[in-house]
């Protein structure tokens, strides 16, 4: 997004303007609902919520909720709390979005600069794949898997994200990748650099921004999926399925201030994402929508 | 003549690695994505139960598929949810993207606090949505604990009214993504144009309407195309919000697919419906897909 604010020549009157700042400040309140709600829920003890009022803040602040979502919470038969789950999230995703975010580039880059052919068939083809339902794979994909030998483990959760996430890495590089100019590696090319050379000391120098994007996409989309994970992943489930599994369980007292510490403890990884690098999180939601 | 043949050889390699490079990634589209359809396109065919099976039975399935009240409820619910969800985000999103627009104190505050909820799981905005609308402890306790004893909100718990809970939870979580290509968008406008208008005589309500709105006709197609893909795959936040309920309710074609091949064990039929949901979406992106690569070559 150009935050390259170009003003517009609109010019409002002042009643209109206390209007829009009205309308605007409630909407903000309206996004920060829920972020409020699970926060100050999450250190209260069970009975000022089942016995008091959501919005208020708490009488008597623990954190004993956030211990028993991190380490002692009942999530399907064992009461290991969301730990171990966390771990299998991480241990999914960081080879997922490195394998996927590397592919991607020289693919990209191979779209843009080694063009023959077919190309924009072969890019049609892997951009549709990003917008499939993902239904219609599910059962092939569980044969595979389990052909494989890889139904419920992390491998083969990675294997799946890394294949449907190709589609939308590839996209990005290349659309970056085609507004660098052509001529720089044809010269480098009668120079006698190759294939490898070129990408390694032309191209990856100056794909930091693309990169950038493409991981912190790749890091949202396959920390928050849950579909893949209910449907392939057997006993080692990432995070989504064991924050649903707390929630839905019918059995025993709900104990909402868990549940509100767990969905913190769910969200915060791609929160931090979205605070630290929310610039390229916002161009990379962009990229995705806008095939410019 | 040894060199000369090898210097042949490298350039050919070097006709040939690019290709060779990239064809793993082309295989792996055209087996897991490709191949995959053609697979549960196939078995839509067949008698399918629990597992496999290759005993052609034609339409069957798809004849079965929509006469199925649970289908009938899923089609009328994604019905509702995919146009509520479009019009309302889409109307949100234009509305904050023109107000942000106006030279606003604070927009570098306002502007992260309306999309950080696309950075969540739809299992966490579920969550959060499912216990906020819970009349025991949630809006309804908390308004009637304000003093307003009569007020009700049982949406949540209603047949009728909990797919709305769906499309709140939902726009909650996209309109700020929506809001963002618009400004984008208004970003992109030039100013000249709008200067000139002015010195015409236009109001701003002319202004927008008959000329900066259809100069976001571009922004527009793409919220619209990504905001229907997304109501027809979602999947994660009726699970989480309602679990298809109560009774199946807040059935949607994801959540049958699912339920039908995986919990009810008729493979054919879930395989069929998986199918309709691909046909909807390509029917969707493959006419804008095909538009973008074509404008791009030129």
């Amino acid at each position: 997004m150009s935050v390259a604010s170009q003003d517009t020549a609109v010019s409002t009157g002042r009643i209109t303007r206390m209007l829009i700042y009205l309308i605007l400040l409630l909407f903000a309140l309206f996004y920060l609902l829920p972020l409020y709600v699970m926060g100050v829920n999450s250190v209260k003890p069970l009975s000022e919520i089942t016995g008091g009022n959501m919005m208020a803040l708490p009488q008597e602040w623990t954190l004993d909720p956030w211990r028993s979502a991190w380490s002692t919470a009942q999530i399907g038969v064992q009461a290991t709390g969301l730990k171990p789950y966390f771990l299998t999230s991480i241990l999914m995703v960081v080879p997922a979005v490195v394998i996927s975010t590397m592919i991607g580039a020289i693919n990209g880059y191979i779209l843009t600069k080694w063009r023959f052919k077919g190309d924009t068939i072969i890019f049609g083809l892997m951009l549709f794949s990003c917008f499939i339902p993902f239904q219609i794979v599910l059962i092939p994909m569980a044969r595979v898997l389990g052909i494989l030998g890889l139904a419920g483990s992390v491998p083969g959760l990675i294997l799946v994200h890394v294949v449907y996430g190709l589609g939308f890495s590839t996209l990005y590089f290349r659309n970056y990748y085609a507004a660098f100019p052509t001529e720089l590696v044809r010269a480098a090319q009668i120079d006698g650099a190759g294939f490898f050379r070129i990408f390694w000391r032309i191209m990856l120098p100056v794909s930091g921004p693309i990169t950038v994007v493409c991981v912190i996409w790749q890091f949202t989309n396959i920390w928050n999926d849950f579909l893949f994970g209910a449907s392939f992943g057997g006993t080692t489930q990432p995070m989504t399925v064991a924050l649903n599994n707390l929630v839905q369980s019918s059995t025993g007292v709900k104990e909402y201030n868990v549940h509100f510490a767990a969905a913190i403890l769910a969200a915060i990884p791609t929160l931090i994402v979205y605070i630290v690098a929310g610039r390229y999180f916002v161009r990379g939601l962009m990229a995705g929508s806008v095939k410019g | 003549m040894a060199s000369a043949s090898e210097a042949d050889f490298r350039t050919r390699l070097q006709d040939w690695l690019p290709k060779l490079v990239l064809a793993p990634s082309v295989a792996v589209t055209l087996f897991f994505v490709y191949g995959f359809i053609l697979f549960t396109v196939v078995l839509s065919f067949t008698s399918s139960k629990m597992l496999p099976s290759w005993d052609f039975i034609g339409f069957s399935n798809y004849v079965r598929l929509f006469s199925l009240p649970h289908w009938h409820v899923a089609l009328k619910n994604i019905a509702i949810f995919a146009t509520l969800y479009i019009v309302i985000c889409t109307a949100i999103g234009l509305m904050l993207a023109i107000f942000l627009d106006q030279k606003i104190r604070g927009e570098g505050v306002l502007r992260p606090i309306y999309l950080y909820p696309m950075a969540l799981s739809f299992i966490v905005t579920g969550t959060a949505w499912k216990w906020f609308l819970d009349p025991g402890i949630g809006l309804e306790n908390v308004m009637q604990q304000w003093g307003w004893e009569s007020f009700s909100f049982t949406w949540i718990k209603s047949n009728t009214m909990a797919i709305y809970t769906i499309v709140i939870a939902a726009v909650w979580q996209s309109s700020g993504f929506v809001m963002a290509m618009f400004l984008a968008g208004l970003r992109g406008i030039d100013n000249e144009i709008l200067k000139a208008a002015q010195i015409d005589g236009a109001s701003n309500w002319q202004l927008y309407r008959r000329i900066v709105i259809p100069l976001l006709r571009p922004a527009f197609l793409s919220a619209f195309v990504i905001l229907a893909h997304l109501a027809i795959k979602s999947y994660d936040l009726v699970i989480a919000l309602t679990g298809g309920g109560p009774g199946r309710a807040t059935e949607m074609p994801a959540t049958f697919m699912y339920s039908y091949t995986f919990t009810r064990k008729e493979m054919g039929v879930g395989a069929s419906s998986a199918v309709i949901m691909l046909m909807t979406i390509a029917a969707i992106m493959i006419p804008y897909l095909y538009s973008e690569l074509k404008e791009k070559k030129e």
